[in-house]
């Protein structure tokens, strides 16, 4: 289903192809698209809605900017966005007090109990001194799964099986606490649905019993559209202080995440990714974003281009070539700028239209016919590299030739190809600056390629 | 708005801006809009509807086509009756052979005793309580029963199916904390055979669907049953909690794909949520829900009504 959904989305951006700037109209398609997508990876409906304009808002008249193309500028913005809105503040659990009492509420079978005693694994690692508390007084047999978790790990638990009055077992775990100087008490609770009055009153009056420092809502990662509901009337009830999303080692998209960030407007402060004790994780909203758009590796290329392709360059290489000032240094730079990007292989394929040209998977041939570039230029004095008119002299070429190591013949076409292209390029009527100079590169690379 | 049409000036130059332009939801609006004097966000609001109870986009694209087709042939009243016409479409997705579909009937007309279900599904969906209402009902009808204890792995997995055996008044095989499970489900088997029981029930432990090892895991369970009963498990359910979202799809695939899933069973029905994604599910896998869980209680198993469950959606 994600690789069909994925597919489509591709399609879908794919007409945007050819613009240099963001508009209302080439982006209307897919922006349904992308708010398709989002409901598919359970992200909730109504959120989603908003989430969409927000992007269209900000998208249009963006420019694109380097050899990107205007699908990528809207990936990123997706991304961007979903990122900041899962940005809420610190992941750090506060642990200020001594001891800190952390609550841990959430649904049925959500993660509560594995959560609450990888935290405290977690915890005691960093040399805390934690107590998981049993306060799972309805679950049959949650005090013994809690034992049990407790002990496998060497980690107190405090329980009183006999008792089903929470707020005693509560009271008296905190006495435990101080005469054992445990610093940070963390309380497992029953699940409850939040339709559920006399549960919802119960755990309100342990949060006030209680007065914790942290309240975590434990939240399962595959949950849906309902999450909204349930976020809604938790944070109403209580006042959380953080959520936790669990179960991520499954194959679901997490689209919850956003749910809950939105509503709840607190951090996700940790993640769960399996049922073993050491399966914790600290949230990073980006991870997250990826997983729910699917499309990390765009993301990160664009990031990358942006930072490498700024306007300024392109500019002066635009100058440099329409006044046939285009020079071995500026291609240079232009190949190192290439090579610092990344993966050539992922350069090359962002570039649109360029697998036409190139064969995207013959990596290592890229690889190679920049290197034996560099060489040929490298082996020019400062003089030549500025003038390459003076290369027609036979004997500088033998020169170059024998300082690079590369055959006199590949120095002969890599010359010629190199004016051809300067030359052909500016009669071409390229839309933008970026295009010309991106056309310039990839035109070089495809030549040398072919021979 | 999703599902829309955009407004005039943002149809332009590509052939895919005008095939969404000639999108069935656009024919759809402007159809309602002209034949009758239904509030012009009607398409909104049943969009609404639909992906908010997780029904997700693939289906509820399918119900309002249908629902087109249908507006076409005949026409309606007022909203309520396409209302009504609506909730028909939801049905005709859920509609599949009604004879087999009866878990309990099934029981009855199987002659060659034990009848063995295997309960399977991911962690925390409600496997082992619905184990325990499942045997509750059952007993109440007058079936002898027994329990296997087959997941071995969860932490307190076997107190927790104790104390619900023990509640439904029905015997338990069990072995010790991870113990192979196949080897429980082997025992119960052979147990149930000598005693002649009705009914045997197999809790087996929660597994995410990507986990290609646990997912090989319960085909073993499955196989070896099958040392001792050739046909059995002659049911295999798959619980499924209402909250989940479009990743429902992605279990019942693979899950599909090591063992064969006989029906569903919906739980936590009683919250808000809907469980809307079940509607795709049963019409592509055409997999019969059987049970709804209501509750944590013994006494909170329900069987699955089509039109109480599609009500609920509105
Ligand atoms: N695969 C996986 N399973 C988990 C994770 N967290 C919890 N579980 C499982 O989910 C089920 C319910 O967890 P539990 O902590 O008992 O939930 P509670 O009812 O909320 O206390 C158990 O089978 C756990 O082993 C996780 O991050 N990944
Ligand atoms: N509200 C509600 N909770 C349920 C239902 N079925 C199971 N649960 C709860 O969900 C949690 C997980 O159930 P369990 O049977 O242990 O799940 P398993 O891991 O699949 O065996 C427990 O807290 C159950 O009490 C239901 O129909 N409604
Ligand atoms: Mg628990
Ligand atoms: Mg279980």
């Amino acid at each position: 289903m994600f690789e069909n959904l994925q597919n489509k989305f591709q399609k879908a951006i794919q007409i945007l192809k050819g613009h240099n700037a963001i508009t209302e109209t080439n982006i209307a398609y897919s922006m349904k698209e992308i708010g398709k997508a989002l409901i598919d990876a359970d992200v909730n409906y109504k959120i989603a809605k908003d989430f969409i304009k927000r992007v269209k808002e900000k998208s249009i008249g963006k420019k694109v900017i380097g050899s990107l193309n205007p699908k990528q500028v809207i990936i990123k913005i997706v991304y961007d966005e979903l990122v900041e809105l899962m940005e809420k503040g610190s992941t750090e659990i506060n642990l200020s007090k001594n001891p800190s009492v952390i609550l841990v509420c959430g649904l049925q079978g959500s993660g509560k109990t594995s959560f609450s005693s990888k935290l405290a694994f977690f915890l005691s690692k960093k040399n805390k001194k934690p107590l998981l508390v049993a306060a799972d007084i309805h679950r049959p047999a949650a005090v013994d799964q809690l034992e049990l978790i407790g002990k496998k790990s060497n980690i107190p638990v405090f329980s009183i099986k006999k008792s089903k009055d929470v707020l005693f077992i509560i009271d008296q775990s905190f006495i435990y606490a101080l005469e054992n100087k445990k610093d940070v008490i963390i309380i497992d609770t029953a699940g409850r649905l939040s339709i559920d009055n006399i549960m919802m009153e119960e755990i309100v009056k342990i949060n006030q019993h209680s007065n914790p420092s942290e309240v975590l809502f434990v939240v399962d990662s595959m949950t849906g559209q309902d999450a909204i509901n349930t976020a809604k009337s938790f944070s109403s009830k209580l006042n959380l202080d953080g959520i936790v999303i669990t179960k991520l080692d499954g194959d679901s998209r997490g689209g919850v995440a956003i749910t809950m960030s939105s509503v709840v407007g607190k951090p996700i402060k940790f993640i769960s990714n399996g049922e073993k004790i050491e399966d914790l994780e600290v949230f990073y909203p980006d991870r997250i974003a990826n997983r729910i758009l699917g499309m990390g590796d765009i993301v990160s290329l664009v990031e990358k281009v942006q930072e490498q392709f700024d306007e300024k360059t392109t500019k002066k290489i635009y100058h440099k070539i329409s006044k046939n000032r285009f020079n071995f240094n500026d291609f240079l730079e232009q190949i190192q700028h290439i090579k610092k990007i990344g993966n050539l292989k992922n350069i090359i394929s962002m570039i649109p239209g360029i697998n036409k040209y190139i064969n995207v998977n013959n990596n290592i041939d890229q690889k190679y016919s920049f290197q034996k570039m560099e060489a040929i230029i490298q082996s020019m004095t400062p003089y030549e590299r500025e003038n390459p008119k003076v290369l027609s002299n036979i004997r500088r070429k033998k020169r170059i030739s024998e300082g690079s190591g590369i055959t006199l013949n590949y120095v002969n076409i890599f010359f010629k190809q190199f004016y051809e292209i300067s030359k052909m390029i500016k009669k071409i009527n390229t839309n933008s600056e970026q295009d010309m100079v991106k056309n310039f590169i990839y035109n070089m690379m495809n030549k040398k390629n072919n021979t | 708005m999703f599902l829309k049409k955009e407004s005039e000036k943002n149809i332009t130059f590509d052939n895919e801006l005008k095939k969404t332009r000639e999108s069935f939801f656009s024919k759809i609006k402007n159809f309602f809009l002209k034949k009758s004097k239904i509030e012009e966000n009607i398409i909104d609001y049943i969009e609404n509807i639909l992906l908010s109870a997780d029904i997700g986009v693939k289906t509820t694209l399918k119900i309002i086509s249908n629902l087109e087709k249908r507006v076409k042939k005949e026409k309606y009243k007022d909203s309520k009756e396409l209302f009504f016409f609506l909730k028909e479409e939801i049905k005709s997705l859920l509609k599949i052979k009604k004879e087999k579909e009866c878990l309990e009937k099934k029981i009855k007309n199987h002659k060659k005793k034990p009848y063995v279900i295997m309960m399977v599904g991911v962690n925390g969906s409600g496997k082992t309580t619905t184990i325990g209402k499942l045997a509750f009902l059952l007993k109440k009808k007058g079936l002898d029963l027994v329990i296997g204890a087959s997941d071995t792995f969860r932490a307190a997995a076997i107190d927790q199916i104790e104390i619900l055996a023990r509640e439904a008044k029905v015997s338990l095989i069990k072995q010790h904390m991870y113990s192979d499970p196949a080897s429980v489900a082997y025992d119960t088997l052979q147990s149930a055979k000598s005693k002649k029981k009705d009914v045997v029930l197999i809790d087996t432990a929660g597994r995410l669907q990507n986990r290609i090892d646990l997912m090989k895991e319960l085909s073993k369970i499955s196989r070896v049953m099958k040392k001792i009963i050739p046909e059995s498990p002659h049911e295999i359910i798959l619980v499924l909690d209402a909250s989940t979202g479009q990743n429902a799809f992605e279990q019942v695939r693979k899950f599909s794909s090591f063992v064969k899933i006989s029906s569903i069973i919906l739980t936590k029905i009683e919250g808000t949520a809907k469980g809307g994604v079940i509607i795709g599910i049963i019409d592509q896998f055409k997999i019969p829900i059987q049970y709804l869980g209501i509750g944590e209680k013994m006494k909170d198993l329900k069987k699955f009504n089509e039109k109480k469950f599609i009500d609920s959606l509105f």
